[in-house]
């Protein structure tokens, strides 16, 4: 099984890094990297396999590429449940991938404790390939609070000014939330043990079970806000801007790349097939809350002098579009959305490795005292000019395709938010010209002498351009992968769908 | 002709407290008293389970039963007192002479807290908590320098004084209503039928909770808790927070499981305020603390409060057996979590002269000074605030899983209110320790505590990971209660 096989290798490759670090302190990193490369190449050969049409997601499990499954805690039908679809191992390969960009974003940031830094680092996209990849809900909720703790210790440890306060509100907003969802998962599971008399925590017997609508809508609102505030949406993502301004590169590029999918992540395989019809009543708020926070996130995104928390606000506004597309239950839609997921790991994380590279060069990241640090670094001024307008949606690349089909999917279920939303586009365009004009165009008050990128940061940025020109201009591999499971939840939504309508008089 | 052999556990307790008190009469030496003490909490605790492979669950004149629940407390009490005896050691060690009475005050208390574990009846009952409670007093003022801890061993003699003469008024109460002091035989007695009979029986019910909440520390009764923690040595602050408090909610088990407590709806509602107060009181409370001990204390009474949501869950039939199941689990995971963060503080104290070394200041970076001492307390933290990995999450899963099964909504949403202010003294805490910037100086912890400290981590872990076998074990346990 080899999502067991990459979540063992992470696990045991922190544990290794944090004890070399007694013998070099330059070990760490190095086993750190070599542990993410091995991974990448264990998830390779899983690609070859030929999609199905469709997944079985309630029943019996067919068609899933990996399936495995091993009693843990037979006392409450708990058991180790690791399934992989097109769509985890997609959101798997991206975690290992980012892993691989933010080892390499932090090779010289850190300096004290690097042995426990990468250890952290490693545990952390161990509890996000276990999130992405588990099908019990109490094994989902473990690993969903495991990759909090080494993230608060990126945060907490080695974060900036404020990383005391960002640390605590990150972990707080997200374990309270968490806290929500298992009452949740419990009222869920325990109604089902009572109607059926057989205790089970099984997403597989869990799927197509009636709880009856008005118990239905409270229980997704408890897996609904623990996700959102993920996402995260307006209102919940006060947490956001603190989290990833404060943190390390490492950790921001991680927090923006990876932490942020898992909550669309869990939108797209546990809220919507888990509750159908009462996704379906939620289904226009949802909607608002995702354009309410594209133009939100752009607003204050555009008021921002800080250059990390500008990205910040720029993932509330992007990650918006992921809300509207899930929620719009439409096929294009939603694989705009799932396109959008990916794309913005690969900008973000690009657009956070940058804001640290400029700070480990001119020790602040307040863009008052940048300009024209194009003259100074020219690569680096060309390639962040990439990764802002891909981040703006620029047809070719990747961000492009995923917005635009949200918007074409969304505009045949709801013109009105669908128009609110596109206004995203343009705002985007604004606060991220904005950036790109005030850190490298103007002049260089200070006649900074700094060195340009390097071959270590090139390694790590090259990937990620030409991962979004390949999803820009050739995304059909993308919605193969997907297809299957999309499909799929398609067909839940149209019984569910076809219910409503129905029962109604 | 009664059989005596369940009682093998007590007897072989009283054995080793006398041959500790003999061998004390003849050579002062702490090794050889601690050595003692852990052999012979050993050797009960070998006994307790020989009892339980091969005994039948029966009544021991009609005081005492034995049977797997009370078993299974005890167990729990005589390793507790087994971990809190080998961190005591080294702590002793650094203190002068004379410290050989504490393990014979430490193993009198364990006994007395076995006692409550098989208590049936209200003699017995009462026996036990004044066994438990002298030793009490004279742990909490055993350190003969500073005035601290004799301020707040004056302090817990009155207030438990006068909480063991409600509990005692409440029992009188209630016999002059019901004729028994058996517990089994409350039920039988048709008590509260009339109402003249079920006037007695609140007020002596009121009474007894009254005293009973006073020894677990639940709110309102819970105002010496910090005081006394904060002033007792920090081993028997431990003691106090985990077998003193588990032995009294052993026996408040056993006596509302079979009075059937359960069917009076307005000691349910007394207890559902209790349980609701103690959570968000004793979290909001340990908010600003900047003693560790203080905040251990009110971090124990709102942990309490979770425990009282699965006590109360046990009164819907449908969510009975979980809720026991859930009780005793997070009783366990409690024990060992709060042991482990007291031992921290025991082990943080060992060079201190006159007083423990408690302030959240003497934290600090303590990852780079000490970073096995600071990962124990950072393990411990994280279990008392229910996250993964430890056996505290599993805890806090079944007082969720028991609440939402009894539908006990209100108490439910308190729990996660609860438990997200808690989230924020527990991260304190742990954020100070990773604080950077002090020179490192390495202190080795002493061997004896360094083990124990793995070995209670190491259980910790065990029961967060694979809790299986424990699970069915209790849940089995929890089945022949219903």
């Amino acid at each position: 099984m080899t999502v067991i096989q990459v979540m063992l290798l992470l696990f045991v490759g922190g544990v290794l890094a944090w004890l070399s670090e007694r013998w070099h302190s330059n070990w760490p990193k190095w086993i750190a990297l070599i542990t993410c490369l091995l991974s990448g190449v264990l998830l390779l050969p899983l690609y070859s396999q030929e999609p199905a049409i469709v997944i079985s997601l309630a029943g019996a499990p067919s068609n899933w590429i990996e399936y495995s499954q091993t009693s843990w805690i037979p006392r409450f039908g708990i058991s180790f449940i690791f399934a992989l679809d097109g769509l985890s191992l997609m959101m798997v390969s991206l975690t290992v991938f980012l892993g691989f960009v933010a080892i390499l974003s932090s090779w010289t940031e850190i300096s004290d404790q690097p042995g426990f830094f990468q250890f952290n680092l490693l545990w952390t996209l161990a509890g996000v390939v276990g999130v992405f990849t588990s099908l019990d809900l109490f094994l989902f909720f473990f690993f969903w609070e495991v990759m909090l703790i080494p993230m608060y210790f990126l945060i907490a440890i080695w974060g900036h000014e404020k990383r005391a306060y960002a640390a605590m509100k990150f972990f707080i907003f997200t374990q309270f939330s968490g806290l929500l969802m298992l009452v949740a998962i419990l009222t869920l599971v325990l109604v089902n043990a009572n109607q059926t008399g057989q205790i089970t925590f099984n997403y597989f017997e869990l799927a197509g079970h009636d709880l009856g609508s008005g118990l239905s809508l409270i229980v997704m609102l408890g897996f609904f806000i623990a996700f959102v505030v993920k996402l995260p949406a307006f209102p919940v993502h006060p947490w956001l801007p603190d989290a990833h301004t404060q943190a390390p590169t490492a950790a921001s590029v991680l927090l923006a790349g990876i932490l942020l999918k898992t909550g669309a992540y869990g939108l797209i395989r546990f809220t919507v097939p888990l509750f159908p019809e009462a996704s379906i009543e939620i289904a226009e708020l949802a909607m608002l809350l995702g354009a309410i926070s594209i133009l939100y996130g752009a607003v204050l995104a555009f008021a921002q002098t800080d250059f990390k928390r500008l990205v910040a606000y720029s993932s509330v506004s992007h990650m918006g579009f992921v809300l509207v597309g899930v929620y719009a239950f439409d096929a294009i839609a939603m694989q705009g959305a799932v396109m959008q997921m990916v794309a913005h790991g690969f900008s973000t994380a690009a657009l956070f490795m940058m804001a640290g590279a400029i700070q480990h060069r001119i020790h602040t990241r307040d863009m008052t005292q940048m300009g024209g640090l194009w003259q100074a670094m020219p690569k680096m001024g060309a390639v962040a000019l990439f990764f802002i307008v891909a981040s703006l949606g620029m047809p070719g690349l990747g961000n492009f395709i995923g917005e635009f089909l949200v918007l074409l999917g969304a505009f045949k279920v709801n013109m009105t938010i669908t128009a609110i939303a596109a206004l995203g586009l343009i705002t985007g365009a604004i606060y991220s010209l904005i950036a790109m004009q005030r850190v490298f165009q103007g002049s260089d008050d200070h006649q900074r002498e700094l060195s340009d990128l390097d071959g270590r940061e090139f390694t790590a940025l090259i990937p990620l351009m030409l991962g979004l020109l390949w999803l820009g201009v050739y995304p059909q591999p993308v919605f193969d992968l997907v297809n299957p499971v999309l499909a799929s939840i398609q067909q839940v939504l149209a019984g569910a769908g076809s219910q409503l309508i129905g029962s109604m008089p | 002709m009664i059989n005596f052999l369940p009682l093998l556990p007590l007897m072989v307790l009283t054995g080793v407290i006398l041959t500790l008190m003999m061998a004390i009469a003849f050579m002062r030496n702490l090794a050889l008293s601690c050595g003692v003490s852990v052999i012979g909490l050993a050797l009960t605790l070998g006994s307790i389970i020989w009892v339980n492979l091969n005994l039948e669950p029966a009544y021991v004149t009609p005081l005492l039963k034995v049977d797997d629940f009370g078993l299974l407390f005890s167990g729990i009490m005589v390793i507790s007192a087994l971990f809190i005896s080998l961190l005591a050691y080294s702590y002793h060690k650094q203190r002068g002479e004379q410290q050989d009475e504490f393990f014979l005050l430490l193993l009198l208390a364990t006994l007395g807290a076995v006692t409550l574990c098989l208590s049936v009846h209200f003699a017995s009952f009462v026996l036990g908590l004044e066994l438990l409670g002298i030793s009490i007093y004279a742990l909490i003022s055993y350190p003969n320098q500073g005035q601290f801890s004799l301020e707040s061993g004056l302090k817990y003699l009155i207030l438990s004084g006068v909480s063991s003469a409600f509990i005692l008024f409440g029992a009188g109460l209630l016999y002059a209503v019901s004729g028994t002091l058996s517990f089994a035989d409350f039920a039988a007695s048709g008590i509260g039928s009339t109402d003249s009979s079920k006037l007695f029986m609140l007020i002596g019910s009121a009474m007894m909770l009254a005293g009973i909440g006073f020894k677990l520390s639940l709110v309102p009764f819970h105002m010496w808790t910090p005081d006394v923690y904060e002033g007792a040595p920090a081993p028997v602050a431990g003691f106090l927070a985990t077998i003193s408090k588990g032995a009294v909610f052993a026996a408040l088990m056993r006596f509302f499981l079979a009075a059937d407590g359960y069917q009076y709806e307005s000691i349910m509602t007394g207890l559902y305020w209790i349980a609701g107060l103690s959570m968000i009181l004793g979290n909001i409370l340990a908010l600003l603390q900047s003693s560790i001990k203080r905040l251990l204390a009110y971090s124990s009474i709102a942990q309490f409060g979770y425990l009282m949501v699965a006590f109360i869950a046990v009164s819907e039939l449908a969510g009975k057996h979980l809720a026991i199941e859930g009780a005793v689990f997070f009783l366990i995971a409690y024990f060992i979590t709060t042991i482990g963060a007291f031992g921290v503080v025991t082990i943080m104290s060992d060079k201190a002269e006159d007083h423990d070394l408690d302030n959240l200041d003497a934290y600090e970076g303590l990852f780079w000074q000490r970073p096995l001492l600071a990962a124990f307390m950072s393990i411990m933290l994280l279990s008392l605030a229910g996250i993964p990995l430890t056996a505290g999450f599993i805890g806090k899963f079944y007082i969720v899983a028991s609440g939402v099964e009894s539908q006990l909504w209100y108490l439910l949403a308190v729990v996660v209110i609860g438990s997200g202010i808690g989230l924020f003294y527990y991260l304190r805490v742990i954020y100070a320790m990773t604080k950077k910037g002090l020179a490192s100086s390495e202190v080795s912890i002493p061997v004896t505590s360094s083990w124990t400290m793995a070995a209670v981590t190491l259980l910790l872990l065990i029961l967060g990971v694979y809790p299986a076998p424990v699970i069915e074990w209790v849940s089995n346990m929890a089945l022949q209660l219903i």
